[in-house]
């Protein structure tokens, strides 16, 4: 089976031959310029909803129940209309902080195909309104922050952005900005009060969405950089052609990005909603099974945020309806694969250190909670835990999420699933993340827990130490 | 309850119970109103909530299903339901706890904080026996100074947000904030930048656990030893409540009370640390007499009164003199009144010294209170001193009320200051010619403005386009180059705006108070002149002046041309606080005998004084205290005085008894009583309503006799091309006398310098920092020079009582403004 599909120039990227929505300019090396975006039929969206009335593009993406691609899947053109009329300025705020572990397919968009976002935003001030817009990059991604800046600077030259573009009476400014390295600031009031200037935390809810209060305390609608790049292809195409793909509710199609013990791990764009997990990791097109001589363990469906899955979960379709009800989410599209070799403590240990260390120390529960429940699985592999660990575990992150916590069912334990989402005590949905790893293997591995603690699979080193 | 009031009102359930509450009423407080006390610490009811502790969670429902929401962030909403004592709330309240105690050091028996301790308080009530945290704590360098006068312990801290909100969002000094992240948040400072606040204090007073402490308390004393009782703070006017904190006779520490009206819990650091002077080792505990080796020694009472009787007893009324008594409590004032006054008969008597105001822009114009001053959608016109500098509390107030409530600021000042950036005009004008500025500003209401004062006509006429609704002025003496009486003409100006009132900015501790009991030339007890008062006051006092005596300016000048034999100093050193040290200094040395009654020795006193009544200080003495709204509130005593020391009302009965007479005053009540009965504005002051008032004061309104100042119309002489006209203010740490007592922040007095404009500063050509001479008609001083862009062209700055030589050398008291020139050096 040919395992070299890669893209050179796009690395990371993998071509499956399905529909490109987009992903359609991946396969040049010069996707990025605007020569080539115009070349390929780039902008003509934006000519064309100008044409139209603002409320007609609106109701266009709407119609094509495009979903938001940074977590969520809320509906983009449901959450346009939570603007509250009259209230001038509205913002747009882009949320290019892609930093869910096991994700990086917002990135490849920003790298491969800046244009696609930017006509995507003008568009989206056209259709709400908007003169201003706001592009919050992940700090750390610095190729697609001069991708960008270059996209912006050619796009400025060109009269696509500015005062009357295309001779119109339409004018946005487009400002592009960058992180200082938070996770946090992915969750989208904490990237409005970094864009303030702020130290990056959530705000409190409510108001539940910045379209009632954001940005500078105006209206502010803050999509994902992948919902966007949507936007000019379902203006030009139609809300009915892009509805041809995927399933109902989940139309059009969604880039994964899929890593572990794969054979051919990478970002892929799949049709919503239709394929399944099977599909996506056991699919000729796709990732091509499990690495030679393993089966899979386990996997994270939908960023390290998302409960896990297992070999019973692989039949459910990549759309959030069932797969809420399976236990967990797809989330921002991350999806990590551990075959049988990894150890489920020393994963779990892994997620949660991120979380640890990403909290960003505003509310008790997360910034003490996923310290702790780092501390305690660091003990446990160190070979010091105690029998009441994995009970003060469960504990601990109770009081970080209180009640039963999202996790897959399982056959075997004749155990059934608890739908996602996890109820919490903390502000935003980080601390509560934190507790996915750890619900998710206890209750299917908890052998695992208990062989480290009564150190049936580890050296006794003190005791070897008595007896020399 | 109206029908406004009952369509303005929600209905909640809280643990079953339903209550009414009106909307946007925060959750947390319906349920403690309601009997039911939520657990909290970071909520602070004087600040903007921030939901980051959870330990307030409870569960709501609101139609949706009761789910755990913050109670510090919820507003009431009608018909929603609250349980406070559910297993899941209790669940959720102990995790937090827990999570709260994983990094909390155990040093509670070593921690100021221990016995007091809302951590310590609510483990205690519902914590867990033992910690299932079997791992090391955090740990931090402990403790850090991130002040002079406060210390961080950064182990105890649980992040509350409480000190980091105060210092951005009340004080407006950002200086504290979060750094790094999850476990390893931390409150710090920024690198080489101190929390150098003036209200630092309070974030140690809301800390809810030992990770803030304050260098005058820290290992001083255990809360359960502390003896407390409620009193006002005594170093500026604003009659800040506080509770005075005692143990084995000693004042260890002073907490701010929450009086609505008032402070709002909150104190300057100049209030709250302030008792550290009172403990000084200098303060006096014997009178002093000055022997024949001209040294002050200590002495008897006997020979000390005996001695003052005999200088009194020797001289003609109009020869005797007073100045001082804002020191005072209102009792001790109405005392040495009676004393001077009535039984002395002299009129010679002036509580200000030459750096306050007219008493009649003080009292005959219409009065306002703090809450006038800062009402929603009314304007606030701040004529006089920076209330950042110089009245702390006060500045919070106005400050919240422009950021939060709506309130307009214009400032018409001769520099920027703590408000500036709130205020949406500023005019500085030239110094000197306030009046016609003010006369301009409310000519541009609705009219015309041309160029005043060096302001530009647009900038009078975008200002007084702003002037809305109920106007508060708020007027004091800027600076101390300018006289009073300009500044009374500019307030006549300004009373000709529609509702409007005057708050007054006068700076000096109970002045108000001293004012109100006739310590004045021409003034009588309750607010009245000589002749309006002279009935009511005659039947309790032996006599009554008959003609207006001299003002502190006048009595130096009569006393240097040897026309005073006996100057009385009532806790006043006119070396240091009279605004022109010449005339100071000659009217101390051509005056006969000097009798001065103070805590501690002062320049006036080493100079000049013949014999010194050893008086008790603040806390040592019971009483009341007038704030510059007329507030009166009381002050109790709490610790006894140093040795023999008394309070000064003793003092004026005991001289009034060997001089002959009986003031019929024999405690602080009697006082009191005599003072309502001779004071038709005094009404209100019975004692029950001091009971009643206990936090909040009672209000002693009316101008009484007294009518609004004349104005007058001369015009202001212009200076030479050459000269800058000399701006001189106060700052909080001023290097005064009470300031040099205290331990812990005798190191924050501001140097001498002088300050230009950054233009007037370029035109002399040196390097900031450069030794330049500074010179008046009346004298002049060497000091470093600086570039300040918050001072207009064609001013100097110079500020006023710093340690080396004082300002008030330049200083020309009688003159509308003082020229300066500013040379090399």
């Amino acid at each position: 089976m040919p395992t070299h599909s890669y893209v050179p120039h796009a690395p990371g990227y993998v071509d499956n031959e399905g529909p490109k929505i987009v992903t359609s300019r991946f396969g040049y090396e010069d996707s990025f310029t605007l020569e080539r975006y115009q070349a390929t039929g780039g902008y003509q969206a934006l000519r064309s909803a100008l044409d139209k009335k603002p409320a007609e593009i609106h109701s266009e993406v709407r119609e094509a129940t495009l979903l938001g691609r940074g977590g969520a899947g809320f509906p983009a053109g449901i959450k346009w209309g939570f603007l509250p009329p009259g209230k001038f300025p509205y913002y747009l705020v882009v949320n290019g902080d892609e930093s869910e572990p096991g994700t990086y397919k917002d990135r490849l968009l920003m790298e491969r195909d800046p244009h696609q976002l930017i006509e995507g935003c003008l568009i989206t001030c056209y259709a709400l309104g908007l003169q201003q817009c706001f592009l919050y990059v992940r700090g750390e991604m610095a190729l697609a922050q001069e991708r960008i800046a270059q996209a912006l600077n050619e796009a400025y030259a060109e009269g696509y952005i500015g005062k009357n573009i295309l001779g119109t009476e339409f004018s946005v400014d487009i400002v592009l900005t960058w992180g200082a390295g938070a996770y946090i600031v992915g969750e989208e009031t904490a990237l409005i009060e970094s864009l303030e200037g702020n130290r990056g935390m959530p705000r409190l809810k409510p108001p539940y969405f910045p379209a009632a209060v954001g940005l500078y305390g105006q209206p502010t609608i803050v999509n994902n950089v992948e919902t966007l790049s949507n936007v000019p292809w379902v203006i030009e195409n139609g809300a009915r052609q892009y509805k041809t793909y995927g399933s109902e509710k989940s139309p059009g199609t969604r880039m994964f990005a899929v890593s572990g013990h794969v054979k051919r791990p990478g970002v892929y764009e799949v049709e919503h909603g239709v394929t399944s997990f099977r599909d996506l990791l056991y699919g000729d097109n796709f990732c091509q099974g499990i690495r030679d001589g393993h089966e899979l363990k386990m996997f994270v469906p939908g960023g390290g945020s998302a409960p896990w899955f297992f070999e019973e979960q692989l039949d459910l379709p990549l759309e959030a309806g069932p797969v809420g009800a399976a236990g967990s989410m797809l989330g921002s599209g991350g999806i990590v694969v551990m075959d049988e070799t990894t150890d489920a403590v020393k994963a779990a240990l892994r997620l949660v250190r991120f979380y640890a260390r990403e909290s960003c120390g505003k509310c008790t529960p997360c910034r003490e909670g996923t310290t702790w429940e780092e501390r305690v699985l660091q003990r446990i592999l160190d070979g010091e835990g105690r029998p009441s660990d994995i009970e003060l575990l469960l504990d601990i992150a109770d009081n970080i999420s209180p009640g039963p916590y999202p996790v897959a069912a399982d056959p075997a334990q004749e155990l059934d699933a608890i739908p996602f989402p996890p109820k919490q005590t903390t502000i935003c949905p980080l601390g509560p993340s934190s507790v996915a790893p750890i619900a998710s293997t206890i209750r299917r591995f908890r052998h695992e827990y208990e062989s480290k603690i009564t150190k049936r699979d580890v050296i006794p080193v003190a005791a070897e130490k008595a007896m020399s | 309850m109206s029908p406004a009031d009952e369509a303005n009102t929600v209905n909640v359930t809280i643990n079953g119970s339903e209550i009414a509450a009106s909307p946007g009423e925060l959750l947390i407080d319906a349920c403690e109103r309601a009997g039911a006390y939520i657990p909290r610490f970071c909520y602070h009811s004087r600040m903007k909530p921030v939901g980051m502790c959870r330990m307030c969670l409870v569960e709501v429902d609101t139609g949706r299903g009761a789910a755990l929401q913050p109670s510090c962030m919820l507003p009431v909403s009608d018909g929603m339901t609250v349980e406070t004592e559910t297993d899941l709330t209790k669940k959720a309240q102990d995790g937090v706890l827990e999570f709260l105690l994983v990094n909390h050091p155990l040093d509670c028996p070593v921690c100021d904080k221990g016995g007091e301790c809302p951590l310590q308080d609510q483990t205690v009530a519902f914590g867990p026996g033992e910690s299932r945290f079997v791992e090391e704590k955090r740990h931090y360098e402990k403790p850090i100074a991130i002040s002079d006068t406060v210390y961080l312990d950064r182990e105890r801290c649980i992040l509350c947000d409480r000190c980091t909100r105060f210092a951005n969002d009340v004080a407006g000094d950002a200086l504290i904030h979060f750094m790094d992240r999850g476990n390893n948040t931390q409150v710090n400072t920024f690198p080489d930048e101190p929390f150098a606040s003036y209200f630092s204090g309070n974030t140690v007073q809301i800390c809810p656990v030992g990770a803030l402490t304050a260098k005058p308390y820290r290992f001083k004393a255990r809360p359960w030893d502390l003896e407390e009782t409620i009193s006002t703070a005594w170093t500026d006017s604003v009659g800040s409540r506080i509770t005075v904190q005692s143990s084995r006779n000693q004042v260890l520490r002073l907490l701010g009370v929450d009086a609505d009206p008032v402070n709002w819990g909150w104190l300057s650091d100049k209030e709250r640390f302030a008792f550290e002077a009172l403990n000084s080792e200098e303060r006096l505990g014997a009178p002093l007499v000055r022997n024949d080796q001209k040294e002050l020694v200590a002495t008897g009472w006997g020979d000390a009164l005996d001695r003052a009787v005999a200088a009194l007893q020797g001289t003609a009324p109009e020869r005797i003199a007073m100045i001082g008594g804002a020191r005072l409590t209102n009792e001790s004032q109405y005392a040495w009144a009676k004393l001077a006054k009535g039984v002395l008969g002299t009129d010679n008597v002036d509580a200000q010294l030459g750096d306050g105001l007219p008493v009649e822009a003080v009292l005959g114009l219409p009065r306002a209170t703090i809450d006038d001053a800062c009402r929603p959608g009314g304007t606030i016109i701040l004529m006089g001193p920076d209330p950042k500098e110089e009245l702390g509390a006060l500045y919070l107030r106005l400050r919240h009320a422009v950021l939060n409530d709506g309130a307009t600021l214009i400032e018409i000042t001769p520099r920027a200051g703590g408000l500036s950036g709130l205020a949406s005009h500023s005019l500085h004008p030239r110094p000197g010619e306030l009046p016609a500025l003010t006369a301009a500003l409310v000519a541009a209401v609705g009219g015309e403005a041309v160029d005043t004062a060096g302001v530009p006509a647009e900038a009078i006429t975008a200002a007084a386009a702003a002037v809305a609704g109920p106007v508060t002025v708020v007027l004091g003496r800027a600076s101390l180059a300018e006289t009073g009486e300009s500044i009374a003409d500019a307030a006549v100006n300004l009373n000709a705006l529609d509702d409007v009132s005057f708050l007054s900015a006068l700076r000096r501790g109970n002045i108000h108070g001293a004012l109100d009991a006739g310590l004045s030339p021409g003034l009588l007890p309750g607010r009245a002149t000589l002749s309006a008062g002279s009935e009511r006051v005659g039947e309790v006092w032996p006599g009554v002046p008959e003609s207006a005596g001299l003002d502190t300016a006048g009595i130096l000048a009569a006393s240097a041309a040897g026309d005073i034999d006996v100057l009385v100093l009532l806790g006043a050193d006119p070396i240091n606080d009279f605004v022109d040290h010449a005339a100071a200094a000659s009217g101390l040395e051509g005056a006969g005998t000097v009798i001065a009654i103070d805590l501690v020795r002062n320049d006036s006193i080493e100079m000049a004084a013949d014999i010194v009544f050893a008086a008790a200080g603040p806390t040592e003495s019971s009483g009341t205290f007038t704030n510059l709204e007329g507030r009166v509130s009381v002050c109790e005593q709490k610790v006894t005085p140093p040795g023999t020391a008394r309070p000064d009302w003793m003092l004026a009965t005991e001289l009034a008894h060997r001089l002959g007479a009986d003031l019929g005053l024999d405690s602080p009540e009697s006082i009191r009583a005599e003072l309502v009965s001779v004071s038709p504005v005094h009404g209100g002051l019975s004692e029950e309503a001091l009971a009643a008032g206990r936090i909040d004061g009672v209000l002693v309104e009316g101008n009484g006799d007294i009518a609004a100042p004349a104005g007058t119309t001369a015009g202001v002489p212009s200076n030479d091309a050459y000269s800058l006209r000399l701006v001189s203010t106060r700052s909080m740490y001023d290097d005064g006398v009470a300031l040099r007592h205290s331990h812990s922040s005798r190191g924050l007095a501001r140097g001498l310098d002088v300050r230009l404009s950054p233009t007037e500063f370029d035109k002399l050509g040196v390097k900031p920092g450069t030794i330049v001479k500074v010179e008046s008609s009346r004298g002049h001083l060497l000091a470093p020079a600086f570039a300040d862009p918050s001072l207009p062209p064609g001013s100097a700055h110079v500020p006023w009582s710093a340690s080396g030589s004082p300002a008030s050398s330049l200083i020309d008291a009688g003159a509308p403004f003082t020229d300066v020139r500013v040379e090399r050096s």
